[in-house]
């Protein structure tokens, strides 16, 4: 087995190569800075904050941003916009996560069996990829929403569920083309199983795209999950997210314009910092520009 | 040619089979699955359920139920909408023109902007608007829709009043030019994310056109470089273009379905919202099987429009 430990030294050093270039990348410095930010905030700042998210105050009704004692001013119901926003973001944040941890693991494993086995299990596999980007995903993610009971833990997995496809395809071609390779060979002559050589032999050797793949996978979770709760079938009130506190802001617009502006701020945010950061990391990873 | 077709044609085939699957699926996932329709009558007992699924055949094999509704999907019998009774079919074709008005404006726009930004980007490389360009447009891949679209009528039509908040047009008001006011901030705001995709796309075509060996033989006949830019380059950067305005479109129609909720802009997508508020099944799994079938033409007449233009692709 030495053959395999002699490609720890090349390996870490590449990490340490990688870990250089992202630290040149300064947009991806910005958009990691600004989600650890984020991420303290939501967990640190409602225990800051003297309002509950979901405290109604009648008389502190749609008070403006930056005039009294709601720093971001109060919703329909005088409840802080503050306090909502970041336990919102806690939702938000933690649903695009989970929703990329899941569609990453379903992603990967499609696309190591379809890209392993080939014939046609892969052909069928990916033709099921195929099949399923032929929807366009809102008009998917509503329907399953509107179809299950819409709870976060619900809504995390159908946004995973149609959210898969595009790391098995990353990650099929990846295996595609390592199959074939000297070490992929070596190891089914030591006659170890398919199983071992597919996951341990030839994944981590795929670990660069499938990084870059789920970080870009968790702004387009966060996006989904705002569409969706946007549209009311997401996470539902009082239970805030970015989303839904966008969805009566509509018929407020002349009236309360920070009620829209706010929350869709912080998703635009969000999600700039996620791509900012996959867009370093497919530098740092040097991994080929076939997408955006 | 011929060969190309056929196999194009039997790929787009094999999908829509999976997609039917899949479709069929999401139908078996709703509450009370194809009788949702009497699941809300109150009138209805369990036993008036049972008799109707023996009726209606769901107690037979799921394969043969699946085959039994792909086969009226084929035929044309969508089934008929809940609310007002009217065949799928109808009740989607009446909302397709607007979705497709919209659609198309703002294709257009996204990808004459799109594709200036891409090639003035791609002919000054590295300079400041390239730069602006490419971070420009991770922020724009990054604003919600609905978002932007909120500040748009927020800006435009509360504080500046320049354009109408939504709706195709005002009641009464039948002319084009009313249309057209109308439709401007909608294709804008379903634009925008499209703009950045089509940027991004050109700039990396462009510079792979300019690399090649034909523009240095242009340069070395002496043409003049806007000359080499339009005819060469442009021209071969243009070319994948057509694949990428096929696998857009179901990124377009999500944007639709959303901008249309913004702007209560009749289409498609305000018709799915609407449809799923009043739980009427048939129209919601109508439309879910329509925008699939949609986007696999979209994609073939993409392909076939590519390979009438290259012949490398059709005789490969």
């Amino acid at each position: 087995m030495t053959a395999f430990t002699a490609n720890a030294a090349p390996s870490r050093w590449r990490n340490n190569r990688a870990a250089r270039r992202f630290m040149r990348h300064r947009l991806a410095l910005l958009g990691l800075a600004m989600i650890i930010f984020l991420s303290l905030a939501c967990v640190l700042g409602p225990h800051l904050l003297p309002y509950d998210s979901l405290y109604i105050d009648l008389r502190a009704r749609f008070a403006p941003p930056l005039t009294g004692y709601h720093f971001l001013g109060t919703d329909p119901l005088g409840r802080d916009v503050a306090a909502r926003l970041l336990m919102a973001g806690r939702i938000s944040l933690l649903v695009g996560f989970f929703a990329m941890v899941l569609s990453t693991l379903i992603g990967t494993l499609v696309g190591v069996i379809a890209g392993y086995r080939g014939g046609w299990v892969g052909a069928t596999l990916m033709r099921t990829v195929d099949g399923f980007l032929s929807f366009p995903s809102i008009f998917l993610l509503l329907a399953l929403a509107a179809a299950l009971k819409p709870s976060p833990v619900m809504i995390t997995v159908i946004i995973a569920l149609t959210s898969w496809m595009e790391v098995a395809r990353i990650v099929e071609a990846e295996v595609r083309s390592l199959r074939e390779r000297e070490f992929v060979l070596a190891g089914r002559m030591l006659g170890l199983s398919g199983t071992h050589i597919m996951f341990r032999e030839i994944l981590p050797n795929a670990m660069g795209p499938i990084i870059v793949a789920s970080t870009l996978t968790v702004a387009r979770a966060i996006l989904m999950e705002a569409y969706i709760s946007f549209l009311g079938y997401g996470i539902q009130p009082p239970l805030p997210s970015w989303g839904n506190m966008l969805n009566g802001a509509q018929q407020y617009l002349g009236s309360a314009p920070w009620l829209a502006i706010i929350p869709g701020a912080a998703i635009t945010i969000a999600v700039t910092s996620f791509n900012f950061i996959g867009d370093g990391l497919r530098d740092a990873l040097d991994v080929r520009d076939d997408h955006i | 040619m011929r060969g190309f077709l056929l196999n194009r044609l039997s790929q787009s085939l094999v999908l829509l089979v999976i997609v039917s699957i899949i479709g069929f699926g999401i139908l078996n996932l709703l509450p009370g699955g194809p009788l949702a329709q009497f699941g809300l009558d109150p009138g209805m007992t369990q036993q008036d359920i049972e008799r109707l699924k023996g009726l209606l055949g769901l107690d037979r094999p799921i394969w043969i139920q699946y085959l039994d509704w792909a086969w009226r999907l084929v035929r044309g019998d969508w089934g008929h909408s809940f609310r007002d009774g009217a065949p799928v079919l109808e009740v989607i074709g009446s909302h397709l023109f607007a979705t497709l008005l919209l659609m198309g404006s703002s294709t257009a726009i996204a990808i004459s902007i799109g594709a200036w930004i891409g090639i003035r980007g791609a002919t000054r490389r590295y300079s400041l608007f390239d730069y602006l360009a490419t971070v420009g447009a991770m922020v724009a891949l990054s604003v919600p829709t609905f978002w932007f679209g909120l500040v748009g009528i927020y800006v435009f039509s509360l504080k500046l009043g320049w354009l109408p908040a939504g709706n195709m047009s005002e009641i009464g008001d039948a002319s084009i030019l009313g249309y057209l006011h109308h439709l401007i901030l909608p294709s804008i705001v379903l634009s925008l994310v499209h703009v950045a995709i089509w940027s991004r796309y050109m700039r990396t075509a462009t510079l792979d056109a300019i690399s090649q060996d034909f523009v240095k033989t242009a340069r070395a006949k002496g043409l003049s470089e806007r000359r080499i830019l339009m005819k060469h380059v442009v021209g071969n950067a243009l070319l994948p273009m057509i694949t990428l305005a096929g696998m857009q479109l179901p990124s377009v129609l999500t944007g639709a379905l959303v901008t249309e909720t913004v702007f209560t802009w009749p289409g498609m997508g305000r018709l799915f919202l609407d449809s799923l508020g009043y739980s009427d099944y048939p129209v919601v799994m109508g439309l879910l099987m329509f925008s699939a079938i949609l986007v696999l033409l979209g994609n073939l007449i993409a392909d076939i429009v590519v390979a009438i233009v290259d012949p490398r692709i059709r005789l490969a």
